[in-house]
């Protein structure tokens, strides 16, 4: 089971109280949970990597076990604490502005 | 007794303030979508009942919303906005070609017929159009066709944020898009033109008048009178009589002809209201005091209407889609400001009253005249 954890306002827009559960079969990758995700929630299309081209959003970034992994290949395996439900796999909308 | 829906898209979510048909007393509801930008949020003619709203921020991108409650519950449709094929590229800011990129969604238009086909003017400039709902989207690249190739972002980005549907003739929609100009299609979307012959602009277009460039900021019609459109254009405020074929300066005696919105009064055509603005250096009202004009000629001769509006110290911008009118017996007028105030006329424009205060910036305004 890995859990995911998402931003405040994506949290509202897929009507997500807490943490997802998300069962995955085969390897835990960044691209597998968010397909994962997004066959949950399709509202959360293209609100985190873009429709076709899988990309992630400029001001969206990947986080698990203290690191960021925003610039990691969608195909890199994730740590096993993500891997074992220990620790969450953050999406976290970027600090920008002013 | 009559209703009044009005639809405030904001900087921080959305909000609906609701009356009797008297326009005294409303009630505000949201805001709804909290935290996002609410682009622009429309009604269908056909169902009042059915509204859209496009919610947007950087972090997120585009969500399209829909409700079948008249807004009380609302619920994301569909938000893949693809250019159809090979998008190719338009002209940029240093005069080098740009591909084509979806940024958000301006303006959401139903059809005046069928309450689950909508359009969408989104920027990079194009037309898409959902005939589900809002669950899928197809763009009408004919538009882009015209002359896409030599449209240029301006300062606020080449949005297409006007559409107009002509109710006499299905087959015809206008459309307006920021620094690139007016364009028509007359066979349902498939092929367009631009309709920007008389419009001369050139602070920003210096030499002869081109066919596209021009900074239109908003067209306004009367239902009745579809072959005379109104325009707002960076500077000057315009006037078509035959379907936007050739334009004339209608400014008149404006205190400044820069601007955003244009409005038509709901039962006399030949009425309209703009708000002028300093300039295009400096976004407020001219001399700090806020000013409807509105001209019964359509068009030369303007009036200023000031009962009720702040002649002092006012330094809001109202911007492009922020302008509205009810249909009631005794025409109903509203605007927004990015200072977040709504003001409302029961009277033609009159008098006004604040109908709220302290909203986030007001992006849009629409009114829905309800049995």
């Amino acid at each position: 089971m890995i859990r995911v954890v998402l931003p405040y306002h994506l949290r509202t827009l897929a009507q997500i109280k807490n943490e997802v559960e998300i069962q995955l079969e085969g390897p835990v990758t960044q691209g597998a949970i968010l397909d994962a995700l997004e066959s949950t929630y399709p509202m959360l299309r293209g609100t985190i990597r873009d429709h076709v081209t899988k990309q992630r959003r400029p001001f969206i970034r990947f986080f698990a076990c203290g690191e960021d992994l925003s610039l990691e290949s969608s195909n890199t395996l994730l740590p096993d604490p993500v891997v074992m439900g220990v620790e969450p796999f953050r999406i976290v909308g970027a600090m920008s502005g002013g | 007794m009559s209703k009044v829906r009005v639809l405030v898209g904001t900087h921080k979510g959305a909000f609906i303030l609701t009356s009797d048909a008297n326009r005294k007393q409303w009630n505000v509801s949201g805001p709804h979508f909290a935290g996002w930008d609410i682009y622009h949020m429309n009604g269908s003619p056909a169902n009042p009942n059915r509204l859209y709203a496009s919610q947007s921020t950087g972090w997120f991108g585009q969500v399209i919303q829909r409700s079948d409650d008249g807004g009380q519950t609302w619920t994301p449709v569909g938000n893949k906005f693809a250019y159809e094929g090979d998008p190719g590229t338009h002209l940029w800011y240093d005069g080098t070609q740009h591909p084509w990129e979806f940024k958000r969604v301006w303006r959401l238009e139903p059809s005046l017929t069928d309450p689950d086909t909508v359009y969408a003017g989104v920027e990079d400039a194009a037309l898409f159009r959902s005939t589900d709902g809002g669950q899928t989207w197809n763009e009408l690249p004919g538009l882009r066709e015209a002359k896409g190739h030599l449209w240029q972002p301006g300062a606020g980005g080449m949005c297409l944020h006007t559409i107009i549907q002509d109710p006499s003739d299905a087959q015809r929609i206008f459309v307006a898009i920021s620094a690139a100009g007016a364009f028509r299609t007359d066979d349902g979307g498939k092929t367009w033109r631009p309709i920007n012959q008389g419009l001369i602009s050139p602070q920003e277009l210096p030499g002869e008048s081109p066919e596209v460039g021009h900074c239109v900021h908003n067209l306004a019609m009367h239902p009745s009178r579809p072959g005379v459109l109104f325009m707002q254009k960076h500077w000057d405020v315009m006037r078509s009589d035959n379907a936007g074929d050739s334009w004339h300066e209608v400014s008149g005696n404006l205190p400044s002809d820069f601007g955003f919105p244009i409005a038509v009064h709901a039962h006399e055509p030949n009425t309209i209201y703009v708000v002028p603005i300093k300039s295009d250096s400096e976004h407020f009202p001219p001399d700090g005091k806020l000013r409807v004009y509105r001209s019964r000629t359509g068009g030369d001769e303007w009036e200023a209407l000031t009962n009720g509006l702040p002649q002092s110290d006012c330094y809001v911008n109202i911007l492009r889609s922020a302008l509205a009118v009810d249909s009631l017996d005794s025409c109903g007028i509203y605007f927004g400001t990015t200072g977040g105030q709504v003001y409302a006329s029961a009277d033609s424009g009159d008098s006004w009253m604040p109908i709220a205060s302290n909203l986030p910036a007001v992006f849009s305004v629409e009114v829905q005249t309800l049995p």
